[in-house]
């Protein structure tokens, strides 16, 4: 079967009244995926989802489904399934009214509903819950309604806008593996919007991360993880130390001290991101290169966690984490060094 | 954030009927009202279209100047009466224990569907001489002879409240129930006395709802024509009453429609006017 | 504080239920004449309401108007409350407005107005008049309403069902209209009570030739006091509380009037 909901972006903008959502976005999405549009409240994911599902009309830009210019077509026509953020289950119709929804105003035979709508229930794990009012589901029992309805027509594209966000946390954690097996099994191009990293990075084939309007970075999670491009995508995902400082005659000084790093750069500014835990503590001499002299202000262990914060002179703490085995033996007031090794060292800026 | 659709060609078409409905018999009688009031009056209660100041100029006569300001005199009055007394009221209300709560709200609503005319039909045996309070004061022996206390500007006045008051709580009701309990036990816990935190802080906060709900009382009773029809004499007569009479048994339709028109400006003026100085002393 | 708040609300309560209390009273007295204490008990005059023709002829015409007038009101305000709220038209505080006037405004002139318009009309003195107006008048009710409820649904329910697959009158058909219901009953409900007992505007319109129960009422008294007029009181206040009782044991009285859900849980 030919995998269908390619989407592609052109040239996105958005504007509500004097507030720009979305700033000239370009995106080629793969069909058979799930891709998660990750960012900060206000960075313009919930309005980019709007603009491919039709909900919202394009400042400017086109939106193209599998080749086809469906900028101009109403969302009724676009052969999308959608799980709302509130769900929008409606309340006036059981489940199996919900689900059935979209296969009645097209007029199916009534058997053929009842099949699918069973097919589908069991898909979720409803089984038996068709007769249910919504009123009397739990959070996770609707979400899953609302899942079911949105695939009911085998949609092109599934979309969904902070779906789990109304959930407590171990649900949420238990809805994303379900989410994402679903998705897996049946093969559906899926485009989520969140702002929970942990949730894009555990879900997603891509990671769309969004800031201001803008797309900072595209990647698979790991990559973005590993090899960030910005400051922003470096701190948004997971946690990072931000060094900050400047390139002159080819080298790269932190608070003067002097780095390596794997790529050479134009003189000025520049920004590094190092993650705590692939920086090391040193109680003993402070190393020549890729490492900056410090003294401890807090330490934080958790047990399965060790985390040490470091006045270096920056503007900010620096930050050293790592798990029991690595713990070392720091008290507070204590001069320490910490080393940041050359391939752990990631330009974002500069 | 989200913007609505533009309506179609499909959505205009169906503004139509009400639109009609609205223009047709809304618009259209206001302004035939508007012509009517420069007609010239026959005699018999009719009229033919014309174009004379006469009901115009009537409105600048001392009596009617002096009815215009007893009208909107006693619906102020009442409509302070009803707010000072509906605010602490729905306070309390929204404060009590769910069988009170109830079954007071179920009180309240019973007299909401009372007309006006069995109001005043009421009132008017409960301050009268043959079955009313004096009576229950004689056969009690506190007094020694009914009286009768309708009509009167009292029983003018306490009618008007009657009416109203279903209607400011009803008003006041939805945000004072909302409003935060933490609120209040916060001032308390800084020392406040009740009497204290209720004047410090609920009564602020529901400036905006007594100031809504006291407009209310007063363009409400400012319509009302059976209360002043029954419970008071001429002299307590408002301007709702005037312009009916003029309109039915004085036969003179060109002057009450110049005195509705005059009233509408009236009602939309102290509206304005008393919002003005509202929002000019708020902050 | 605590005594305010008793003092308070028994003055209340026994303003409110004073008159009430009265009218209960005269209905059942058995002779014709208020006086007090009463000479004898008798449901004489509530039999009167069955009995009297002239009676029975108002309260059908009021029910008759009422109900016809409230349903108008309803037609007239429901397709403006949907699209002032669904839709981005341009002149919508203008038009919502409109539709709040007729309300808003002291009844005598709009009893005016239609006077002089069904007179100009030369359709003086018919039940349609009454109807119409009444209609107009409280039109503003349901708008309320309705438009409350519009306000306060969830806006993803409709792009919800676009998303399914339904075109814009799909959607208002199976799943806008079907939400709205409610507001519209109530709307209806208020219209109708409103209407029920409105003397002026129905007694400028038709004046003597079609009599409601009110304007029955105001004519009966104007030639001297029947019990009947009580009886009539009575059974109006009963059929009220009734009602409103039901409501507050079956329905949820505290969240129609809009009260805080928190309120619900409270229980003191």
């Amino acid at each position: 079967m030919q995998a269908r909901g390619g989407l592609r972006l052109e040239g996105l903008v958005k504007r509500f009244g004097d507030v720009l959502a979305v700033d000239g976005v370009h995106l080629e999405l793969p069909p058979g995926q799930l891709i998660s549009f990750l960012g900060p409240s206000g960075c313009g994911k919930t309005t980019m989802l709007r603009m491919i599902a039709g909900l919202e009309r394009p400042t400017e830009g086109r939106v193209y489904l599998d080749g086809e210019d469906v900028t101009d077509r109403p969302p009724h026509l676009r052969d999308i399934g959608m799980v709302f953020q509130t769900l929008a289950l409606f309340p006036h119709l059981s489940v199996a009214g919900n689900v059935a929804y979209g296969m009645r105003i097209r007029g199916a035979p009534k058997r053929d509903i009842d099949a699918r709508v069973n097919e589908l229930l069991d898909l979720v794990d409803l089984h038996g819950l068709g007769d249910r009012r919504i009123l009397q589901l739990s959070g996770g029992q609707r979400q899953r309604v609302a899942t079911a309805r949105a695939l009911a027509l085998e949609p092109r594209l599934f979309l969904l806008d902070e779906p789990l966000s109304a959930l407590d946390a171990n649900l949420r954690e238990q809805l994303q593996v379900e989410l994402r097996l679903l998705q897996q099994k049946l093969g559906i191009t899926t485009i989520m919007v969140t702002h929970d990293q942990r949730e894009a990075m555990t879900m997603s084939d891509l990671v769309v991360v969004m800031n201001q309007g803008r797309v900072e970075q595209v990647g698979e999670p790991l990559e973005v993880y590993r090899r960030p491009e910005t400051p922003f995508v470096a701190s948004f995902i997971g946690r990072t130390n931000i060094l900050r400082g400047q390139v002159s005659d080819g080298v790269v000084r932190i608070a003067g001290r002097p780095f390596e790093v794997d790529r050479p750069l134009e003189p000025g500014p520049v920004a590094i991101s190092v993650r705590p835990e692939d920086a090391h503590l040193q109680t003993t001499s402070t190393p020549e290169t890729n490492a900056l002299p410090g003294r401890v202000v807090f330490v934080r262990d958790l047990g399965e966690l060790f985390e040490c914060y470091v006045d270096c002179g920056l503007d900010e703490h620096v930050v050293v984490a790592g798990s029991p085995r690595e713990r070392v033996n720091v008290v507070q007031g204590q001069p320490v060094s910490v080393s940041f090794p050359r391939e752990a060292c990631v330009v974002v800026e500069g | 954030m989200s913007e609505l659709r533009r309506p179609t060609a499909g959505t205009r078409a169906v503004l139509v009927f009400p639109l009609a409905m609205l223009g047709i018999f809304f618009l259209a009688p206001f302004g035939i009202m508007l012509a009517t009031s420069f007609y010239h009056r026959i005699e018999g209660g009719f009229y033919e279209p014309a174009l004379e100041l006469a009901s115009w100029r009537r409105l600048l006569q001392p009596v009617f100047v002096e009815r215009t300001l007893f009208s909107v005199g006693i619906c102020l009055l009442a409509g302070a009466v009803c707010i000072v007394i509906a605010f602490p009221f729905t306070y309390f209300l929204t404060r009590m224990r769910r069988r009170p709560h109830v079954t007071l709200l179920v009180l309240i609503m019973s007299a909401l569907a009372l007309s006006e005319v069995i109001v005043g039909f009421a009132w008017s045996v409960l301050l009268g001489r043959a079955a009313g309070i004096s009576n229950v004061l004689v056969w009690l022996g506190v007094m020694d002879e009914p009286v009768a206390y309708q009509p009167g500007f009292i029983a003018v006045l306490l009618g008007l409240c009657y009416i109203a008051f279903p209607y400011c709580i009803l008003t006041l009701y939805p945000q004072l129930s909302r409003l935060d309990p933490e609120l209040t036990e916060a001032a308390q816990t800084m020392g406040a006395s009740p009497w204290r935190t209720f004047w410090t802080v609920v009564v602020p906060i529901g400036r905006p709802i007594i100031m809504a709900g006291f407009l209310l009382a007063f363009v409400f009773t400012l319509g009302s024509y059976l209360i002043p029809t029954f419970l008071g004499r001429p002299e307590h007569w408002t301007l709702s009453v005037f312009i009916s009479d003029q309109a039915t048994f004085n036969a003179n339709v060109p002057f009450a429609a110049a005195m509705a028109l005059f009233l509408t400006a009236l009602s939309l003026v102290v509206v304005g006017v008393v919002t003005l100085v509202e929002s000019q002393t708020r902050r | 504080m605590r005594a305010l708040k008793w003092i308070v609300t028994t003055m209340v309560v026994l303003f409110i239920l004073a008159p009430l209390v009265v009218v209960a009273v005269v209905s059942i007295n058995a002779n014709r004449y208020m006086d007090f204490p009463p000479q004898g008990f008798s449901f004489h005059w509530y039999a009167q309401l069955w009995n009297d023709l002239g009676w029975r002829e108002a309260i059908v015409t009021s029910l008759i108007v009422a109900t016809l007038s409230a349903a108008l009101a309803v037609a007239i305000a429901t397709p403006m409350a949907y699209v002032l709220r669904a839709y981005d038209v341009r002149l919508a505080p203008v038009l919502y407005s409109l539709g709040i006037l007729p309300f808003m405004l002291p009844p005598v002139i709009s009893a005016l107005g239609a006077l002089v318009f069904w007179n100009s009309m030369g359709h003086s003195g018919r039940i349609e008049n009454i109807i119409i107006s009444h209609a107009i008048f409280f039109s503003t009710l349901p708008l309320i309403t309705v438009s409350l409820a519009m306000e306060s649904m969830d806006r993803s329910l409709p792009e919800a069902a676009q998303t399914l697959g339904a075109n814009p009158r799909t959607t208002f058909r199976t799943i806008t209209l079907p939400l709205l219901v409610p507001s519209m009953i109530t709307g209806y409900a208020a219209a109708f009570v409103l209407s029920l007992n409105e003397y002026i505007i129905a007694f400028m319109v038709s004046r003597f030739s079609v009599v409601t129960l009110p304007i029955k009422i105001v004519n009966d008294l104007r030639y001297g006091f029947t019990p009947t007029i009580a009886a009539v009181a009575v059974v109006f206040i009963l059929i009220a509380a009734t009602t409103f009782s039901l409501f507050a044991l079956f329905g949820n009285l505290l969240k129609f009037l809009g009260a805080d859900p928190a309120i619900l849980e409270r229980e003191r």
